[in-house]
């Protein structure tokens, strides 16, 4: 089991590492990527456990690859694919890692298949530096991922995006921990109730 | 003069009806003294009414003298004797103890209304003669105020400089958390005491920049779902929104003669600087570049605008002529992290956020002459730094106990003291002008 999901991962890597090229974003390199992909054994081990607690999820996500198609309330559903709505970020560091690429195909699919949704991207920082210059951080962040939206097939008439820099944090605290969970950019559908 | 004073206490009266107090109680704690600075005992002021007195106005004076870094008063425990009179003052014994100069004074309750005749007098020792003297009538509320008014005597006299104790500041609270959050606009004294809400918002609110008339505040609110850049009056509230563009409104900064604008916009694209003429509400754009260009401030001239860039890797410090005749020059080049500068008011010197070589952000004081860099703060999340008018010292926000409080430091570094309130997050100091 564990060796289907690396493949399927590998495949869609390899599926994303093709789109990659169309985005403009110049600060993504594909070695980089290729590394991270590898050697994310917490990716895996997160897969496998979903798979034993909830085939039926499991399954979506192997016949989900990038232009699966969704119900118009797939947003509304909680254990959907489209539920996960956060991507992460580095310090100081707009560019999108490779773990969060399968996050964005599936909402610029959703998106490509309903296109009077509209979605928010807001976009975040830690708490470290200048507060201005971590709104224009966090402008930066949900643009790059606006651009992979619409790569991947949203267009840009649907998406809205706002930085927040520094002063939404998801969680209160100073350390690391903290600090990792802030560098983000949420996904938001306003229509189906989702706010912030 | 003396009408003046009476004026300000009646002024600090009416704005107080206006606006609601906050419920906070405020902390002053030095934390840092000057070691050889000018040594001056202040000693406690007589009080001839019932009861406990007013306000502590002595223990006023030396925490302002003491934070200004150019004064060092004597512990009170040190104090030979506490006179209240002029003829009590024996000038040998504060000359042993090696004092330069002794304030000394004395509150009595009005026989005719409530309130109280204050009187001061401050003395050279080694003169052995009286440098000034006054006495001032003031109302209930105005003790504290009126402390800070004899700590600028005081601190005038002696250096040739004007004090910067009675100006205000403005900051941002932020108490709860999640759906609970609240931002609000505060207005204080310069020391976060008599704190007043003009504003209060669940959604963010950032960036508070003083007109230099010191009735304006310019700052950035989120409260439609969106940054938008607002003009608030102080006292009556009144405000208007003077930019709601695409994307990003931030960083506001008045320019000298208080007719524009500089801010942040990105809807051409990337976050750039730009002049906004408030009267004809017209845009033009100062920057150019493909990195964020951010955190304007002005040259006390009028002239050129320093800013927060990363065009070229991390975020430094630059200047830019605002009629854009020459091109945008670096000014800081020690470390990866240099942002959210201020300029003093003569113009020679810069504050603004260093990330150290530890990962530490702190305060960072450039002098533009000799090009020498100096750390004053010693946080780990030191940020939001702004210049007392009289360019002496600098207030800027940094984390105690996990909350975030409001730090000052001396511009040389060498007297520190925290502000600390008793619930809730402190955040980005604006130090307003001088109050005339």
């Amino acid at each position: 089991m564990q060796t289907t999901i690396r493949a399927i991962a590998l495949l869609m890597f390899l599926v994303l590492a093709g789109c990659a090229t169309a985005p403009q974003d110049p600060t993504e390199t594909t070695t980089q990527e290729t590394d991270s992909a590898d050697t994310d054994t917490g990716t895996g081990a997160e897969t496998d456990g979903m798979d034993e607690e909830d085939g039926a999820r499991t399954l979506t996500a192997e016949e989900c690859p990038p232009d699966c198609p969704f119900s118009r309330d797939a947003i509304e559903d909680s254990s959907s694919l489209l539920a996960d709505r956060t991507i992460y970020f580095e310090f100081d560091s707009s560019s999108v890692q490779e773990e969060f690429m399968d996050v964005i195909q599936r909402h610029a699919a959703y998106l490509a298949d309903y296109s009077d949704v509209d979605v928010r991207l807001e976009g975040h920082t830690d708490e470290r530096g200048s507060r201005e210059y971590n709104v224009g951080l966090g402008s930066r962040r949900a643009d790059a991922v606006s651009r992979l939206l619409q790569a991947y097939g949203a267009s840009s008439g649907q998406i809205e995006t706002i930085s927040y820099g520094e002063e939404v944090p998801a969680v209160e605290g100073h350390n690391e921990e903290a600090w990792d969970k802030n560098r983000r950019v949420e996904i938001v559908y306003p229509a189906s109730g989702g706010s912030n | 003069m003396q009408p003046s004073r009476m004026f300000h206490a009646l002024a600090a009266l009416a704005l107080l009806a206006l606006s609601t107090p906050a419920a906070a109680v405020l902390q002053i704690e030095i934390t840092e003294g000057a070691a050889g600075a000018r040594p001056i005992a202040v000693v406690p002021f007589g009080w001839a009414g019932e009861g406990d007195p007013p306000e502590d106005i002595a223990g006023v004076i030396s925490n302002d003298l003491t934070r200004s870094g150019q004064f060092e008063p004597m512990n009170r425990e040190d104090h030979v004797s506490q006179p209240t009179r002029a003829d009590e003052v024996r000038f040998g014994n504060w000359r042993t103890l090696g004092v330069d100069h002794v304030v000394i004074g004395r509150v009595e309750p009005l026989s005719d209304g409530p309130g109280y005749n204050v009187r001061f007098q401050l003395f050279d020792v080694a003169r052995r003669e009286q440098v000034a003297g006054y006495s001032y009538e003031v109302g209930r509320n105005g003790v504290r105020s009126l402390a800070h008014e004899i700590s600028d005597v005081v601190y005038e006299e002696i250096t040739g400089e004007r004090g910067a104790f009675s100006t205000r500041i403005a900051y941002v609270a932020v108490e709860g958390s999640g759906d609970q959050r609240r931002y609000t606009l505060q207005v204080s004294d310069y020391d976060g005491f008599n704190p007043r809400t003009i504003l209060t918002s669940r959604d963010p609110v950032m960036s508070p920049a003083w007109g230099p008339d010191g009735e304006r505040l310019a700052y950035v609110s989120f409260e439609e779902g969106r940054p938008a850049i607002y003009v608030q009056r102080v006292v009556s509230g009144k405000r208007e929104k003077v930019s709601s563009r695409a994307g990003i409104n931030g960083a506001p900064a008045w320019s000298p003669d208080g007719e524009r604008l500089a801010v942040t916009l990105s809807y051409e694209g990337n976050p750039e600087i730009y002049v906004l003429d408030l009267a004809r509400d017209e845009t033009r754009r100062i920057t150019r570049s493909g990195g964020i260009d951010t955190s304007p401030v002005w040259t006390p001239d009028g002239e050129n605008l320093i800013f927060t860039s990363d065009r070229s890797g991390g975020p430094q410090i630059y200047s830019i002529p605002v009629d854009r005749s020459e091109r945008a020059r670096r000014l800081t080049f020690e470390g990866n992290y240099n942002a959210d500068p201020d300029v003093s008011p003569d113009g020679e010197r810069l504050t603004f956020v260093h990330r150290m070589q530890n990962g530490r952000f702190r305060i960072a004081v450039l002098d533009r002459g000799s090009e020498l860099m100096r750390v004053v703060s010693e946080g780990q999340l030191d940020e939001s730094p702004t210049f007392a008018p009289n360019g002496r010292m600098i207030l800027f926000a940094t984390d105690h106990g996990g909350r975030g409080v409001l730090g000052s430091v001396s511009t040389d570094g060498r007297a520190a003291a925290r502000l600390s309130q008793s619930q809730g997050d402190v955040r980005e100091p604006a130090w307003g002008p001088f109050r005339d």
